[in-house]
């Protein structure tokens, strides 16, 4: 084969494609790699269980306290509320605007939840805030308005759009047999809604709010402007708390570089990746399952 | 199997080709000559199509397709002695359904002398009318060809992929059911540029219109689950098929 | 028969009422956002530098930095991730290789945003010595958005009918040839669709910048990569947690100035991709 100039331009580019092609898998190891290059060191400091299972968290006391258990639990509370929340209100929305909307309206609507899912997370922090916080203070009369529910309340209309969007999928592809072979035994739209759609849709949209919880769990800007800053472990909902992420984000700027404390937050870091990598994983394998059928 | 008259353009030899488990042709042995048209004819899922774009190895692009035996043009192995580009320069396609490309007719056209590195305007414009001439297009286009070539009839846009391959002055065309979708004039056209042509290439038309391999086919092959089951002149098989499974076709017993 | 219709309408009802609940309150945020933050866009707020603290002034530093940012961290996002998603769907076959990029990229799209900004400092601040600046930010950010890229690159390639390919082959064309003559110029729009929507994504991004190019307060503008820069979010961030005594107008204008770059990138991305569906 004559190796002309065109042949070699397009050998070079294919090569660059390929090599693109493989740069994720390249990140993602090099994301692992670099946390784990400092977290690691955490384990001079404390072991493995003093880490994930200690109730202290006080990183720049001699000698430091670093157990992240506050932490998981400011974490796994907010994200709790936040599912509580998002997933019954997503699934009913994405319901409402799948098959029971007006068509005319459907595009505005799916419109206002694009909106949504754009507004930088800093944007809702501020909104948060600003206006819930104070609010939920006065209306629920307690301490401060920095709470964990507040917390997951923003998280929750923040995992709105994903849960909706991919619920509304799942709904979309529900043959248009089952529907109408219900329909055509005499069920009214709702009961075919509720017995027939749910079930077809089901692995979407489970895979929908497992999306939503990853998304909740990871998010830092917005819990940490409205979840107060007590790395304690949290007795309520109505108490102020810490999340995983919140933690990294406030105290990295005074960590000293090489400290105990900065290899600590490197290790939360490992900890946040590991779990969203398994939520992920679990529903991106649901909703490969789905569609297959 | 009858010999063909004249050089042999196209030598197949124990052909078979798979679809993972399927087997869709098993061991075809066949001669196509220079200038000949060949028309072939059977049931769908004889194997037709699959022999078809075994000759320009355009059956490369389905992943689970596998391919044995030897194809020789002019002496050459299409797969050992020379690239698939190279190939479907000298072998064109024609498809069932029409397919412009997204561009106007005259890009469409120059397709594919332009991703062969010709640059010239002046031999590319020469190519344009000769080839609407060929395809019988020209005078109903001569004057839009910037216009785009999804804008023509179904009937337009076949004699515009028939034009389009011609343009890379390929030595055989492949015709896979090139009419299933014309109306009756437009297939008239298409079978008069096929008969115009012959006189320079080597065709081979498959298709479900009996009639029509009849009307344009010098000689004429019979399909049926995956092996040829005859070949002879078109009149010959039409009037006294040696085979009775090639009668029961074409006087539509089964089809 | 009408029990089961009351029942519809109540079932309806409250799937409405969810629906509402989801809606009305972004409609709220944004005029909220709009009706707070007007009063302090002005042309010194837009292009003068802050005074007095940040107290008075602009956010004119904020807004350049957030544009260096946008731009460096696409002009390395957008080649590679066309070009992955180019790999994905003209060329990768179905094998196990192509099962593991795939997981990368999901992965990668889940990482929360913080740990990116640990990712940034932990291998571009630290490890490649470019400190805390323009490049580790950008780079970071790029790393960021590159799923988003390679997921609406391949859908827009995806719908570029087969039949395009087969034919270009059929005339000899490469795959190569095929991709960039028959395929490319049709998926263009929806590239480009991509594209503008991960700039509302990157300007609007604070974790990732935090600990590799975001500062509070520099009295100048940055001038080469590896400046540090401000940058819209973190200022939002910074001005609403920790500097007392900032007017509220300068708040809601900053807010106002970030919601209103990502609404305007997602508005003109509709109406690019709208267009080229009505031009097919």
């Amino acid at each position: 084969m004559k190796l002309s100039p065109r042949r070699l331009r397009e050998f070079v580019i294919e090569r660059l494609i390929f090599l693109s092609g493989i740069a994720s898998i390249v990140f993602v190891l090099l994301i692992f790699v670099f946390l784990l290059r400092e977290g690691v060191s955490v384990l001079k400091t404390a072991s493995l269980g003093e880490f994930l299972g200690g109730h202290l968290w006080y990183p720049i006391s001699a000698p430091p306290r670093l157990g992240i258990l506050p932490l998981i639990l400011g974490s796994l509370l907010v994200t709790a509320g936040a599912v509580v929340i998002a997933v019954p209100l997503g699934i009913a929305a994405a319901f409402y605007i799948a098959e029971v909307a007006p068509k005319r309206l459907r595009p505005v609507l799916k419109s206002f939840v694009e909106v949504l899912s754009a507004i930088p997370s800093v944007v809702l922090g501020f909104i948060g805030i600003t206006i819930l916080v104070p609010f939920l203070k006065s209306l629920l009369n307690l301490p401060t308005g920095l709470t964990a529910f507040s917390g997951s309340l923003m998280l929750a209309f923040m995992a709105l759009p994903t849960i909706i969007t991919i619920s509304e999928d799942a709904i979309n592809a529900v043959p248009r047999e089952y529907r109408d072979g219900a329909l055509a035994l005499g069920a009214t739209h709702w009961q075919t809604l509720r017995r027939v759609i749910i079930h077809g849709a089901l692995p979407g949209i489970i895979a929908a709010a497992m999306l939503g919880i990853g998304r909740v769990f990871g998010e830092t800007m917005a819990v940490m402007m409205v979840t107060g800053n007590a790395a304690v472990i949290p007795h309520s909902l109505f108490e102020p708390v810490r999340t995983l992420t919140a933690t990294i984000a406030a105290e990295m700027g005074e960590a000293a570089k090489g400290s105990p404390h900065y290899f600590a937050l490197f290790a939360v870091g490992i900890v946040l990746f590991i779990i969203s990598f398994a939520i992920n994983l679990t529903a991106d394998l649901l909703l490969n399952r789905g569609r297959k059928k | 199997m009858s010999a063909p008259a004249g050089t042999v353009k196209v030598k197949v030899r124990g052909l078979s080709v798979s679809y993972g488990a399927v087997a869709a042709l098993k061991g075809l042995d066949l001669d196509i000559a220079s200038g000949e048209i060949l028309s072939i004819i059977g049931p769908s899922n004889s194997g037709k199509t699959s022999f078809l774009r075994s000759l320009n190895r355009m059956n490369e692009l389905n992943p689970r397709a596998r391919t044995a035996g030897t194809v020789l043009l002019d002496g050459a192995d299409i797969v050992r002695d020379m690239s698939a580009e190279a190939l479907r320069k000298r072998i064109g396609m024609i498809f069932a359904m029409p397919v412009p490309l997204p561009l106007s007719i005259r890009d469409n056209i120059t397709y594919g002398p332009r991703m062969a590195g010709v640059r010239d305007a002046a031999i590319l414009d020469g190519l344009i009318e000769e080839s609407l001439r060929a395809a019988y297009l020209w005078e109903e286009v001569k004057d839009r060809l910037n216009m785009s070539g999804q804008k023509l009839s179904g009937g337009q846009q076949q004699r515009l992929c028939i034009a389009r391959t011609l343009a890379l002055k390929p030595d055989v065309i492949l015709y896979d059911e090139p009419c299933s979708g014309l109306d009756p004039i437009s297939t008239a056209k298409v079978e008069e540029s096929m008969l115009s042509l012959r006189k320079s290439h080597t065709l081979v038309l498959v298709t479900n219109n009996t009639k029509q391999a009849a009307r344009v086919g010098t000689r004429t092959a019979f399909f049926l689950m995956g092996e040829m089951i005859e070949v002879g002149p078109t009149s010959r098989l039409f009037t006294a098929p040696a085979d009775k499974r090639t009668e029961d076709y074409i006087i539509g017993r089964f089809g | 028969m009408r029990r089961e219709l009351r029942g519809q309408k109540i079932g309806f009802g409250v799937l409405l009422l969810a629906t509402l609940l989801v809606v009305i309150p972004v409609a709220a945020i944004v005029a909220l956002v709009i009706a707070k933050g007007w009063g302090a866009l002005s042309w010194e707020f837009l292009f003068s530098m802050p005074r007095d603290g940040m107290r008075a002034g602009g956010i004119f530093p904020a807004i350049i930095g957030t544009v260096y940012l946008v731009f460096i961290s696409l002009a390395f996002a957008l080649p590679i991730g066309v070009m992955a998603a180019i790999y994905l769907t003209e060329y990768a076959k179905d094998n196990l290789l192509t099962r593991i990029i795939n997981l990368a990229i999901i992965n990668l799209a889940g990482v929360s945003s913080v740990v990116f900004g640990l990712f940034g400092l932990s291998l571009f601040v630290v490890f490649l010595k470019f400190g805390v600046s323009i490049i580790s930010g950008a780079l970071t950010l790029g790393i960021m958005a590159l799923p988003v890229i390679i997921t609406t690159t391949r859908e827009a390639l995806r719908s570029v009918p087969d039949a395009y390919r087969e034919v270009s082959f059929s005339l000899g064309a490469s795959r190569w040839q095929t991709v960039r003559h028959a395929v490319l110029p049709r998926a263009l729009s929806g590239i480009l669709t991509g594209a503008i929507l991960s700039v509302g994504r990157v300007a609007g991004e604070t974790a990732p910048i935090l600990f590799t190019v975001a500062a509070f307060y520099l009295p100048n503008l940055p001038t080469g990569l590896s400046d540090q820069a401000m940058a819209l979010p973190y200022h939002l961030y910074v001005i609403t947690t920790q500097i007392p005594g900032i007017p509220e107008s300068f708040r809601y204008g900053t807010a106002l100035v970030l919601i209103g770059i990502v609404l305007i990138m997602n508005v003109i991305a509709t109406v690019v991709r709208s267009r080229a569906s009505r031009k097919k």
